[in-house]
């Protein structure tokens, strides 16, 4: 034991766990488990306030939690299998996750099906806010049913078990992942305002500066 | 470098299959995603660019306003 806490090991080691945790699939169901709620919170306020700004974000934030739910599902399968020797068990946490990812593609299908704007809007809505209830039956997942999936690493306000340079790589990516699904939204809201303002005059000029400059 | 040659690299103390595997996914989707959605954007501007050339071009035949 004294072996491994030693100052010569730890910096062999630590560079590797660096590496190792920078991608991690915490971090990205993490970030799919935030964006879920965020879809159903903006779809709820276009349902209520009859925005339509916030709808086109809920349908903006959709492919990005998907994508998010995708990473976490896939690196946890590429993790999972050296360390618990499974690419998948039907454990509570996977399954929730999956059942996310469906949502998600439920969502986007649901609003691509429907040809009335509106409709497909408020429709899409209902799904995203009836689904935000499985986000902290994820997030307990853990807690309520003791299958395979270990608890929590990271806890807010107790002292961390993390070595440091994990944990700074961790916030790094986490912090990288949230930068760029803010940019990579906001960008398919562009695109989607566009769409659905083609005719209105300041689209126009938006459209015909662009193509003169 | 704690690495003392490429394939020890490479293995990640075992783990290079997780490490690689996460890495090369993420790099991947993103970015095919921010492709995807700037393809979308230009779309956009096209159809609106096409639109508006439509009626110029069907206002000039018209000869009137």
């Amino acid at each position: 034991m004294h072996a491994v806490n030693s100052p010569a090991t730890l910096t062999a080691v630590r560079p590797r766990l660096t590496w190792f945790t920078f991608a991690s699939p915490a971090n990205f169901y993490r970030l799919a488990g935030v964006l879920g709620p965020v879809c159903g919170l903006v779809a709820a306020l276009g349902w209520f306030l009859n925005a339509r700004m916030a709808f086109i974000f809920a349908r903006a934030i959709a492919p990005t939690g998907a994508l998010f739910t995708v990473l976490a599902l896939w690196t946890g399968s590429l993790w999972g299998r050296p360390t618990w020797g499974t690419w998948w068990v039907w454990d509570a946490r996977l399954t929730s996750e999956l059942i996310l990812l469906f949502l998600y593609l439920g969502y986007m299908a649901l609003v691509a099906a429907i040809d009335d704007t509106r409709r497909a809007d408020k429709a899409g809505a209902l799904l995203a806010i009836v689904g935000v209830v499985n986000v902290p039956v994820i997030y307990f997942s853990v807690v309520w049913w003791n299958t395979l999936h270990q608890g929590s690493s990271l806890t807010m306000g107790k002292e961390q078990h993390m070595a440091s340079t994990m944990l700074v790589a961790m916030l790094l990516l986490t912090l990288a992942c949230w930068a760029y699904a803010f940019a990579v939204v906001f960008v398919r809201a562009q695109a989607i305002v566009l769409e659905r303002e083609g005719d209105t005059a300041w689209a126009r000029a938006l459209v015909a500066a662009s193509n003169q400059g | 470098m704690q690495w003392h040659s490429l394939s020890e690299f490479i293995d990640m103390g075992g783990r290079g299959g997780f490490v690689w595997g996460a890495y090369g996914t993420l790099a991947l989707l993103m970015l095919a995603e921010p492709l995807l959605a700037r393809w979308r954007h230009r779309a956009a501007r096209v159809a609106i660019a096409e639109r508006m050339a439509d009626e110029e071009a069907a206002r000039a035949a018209g000869g009137r306003p």
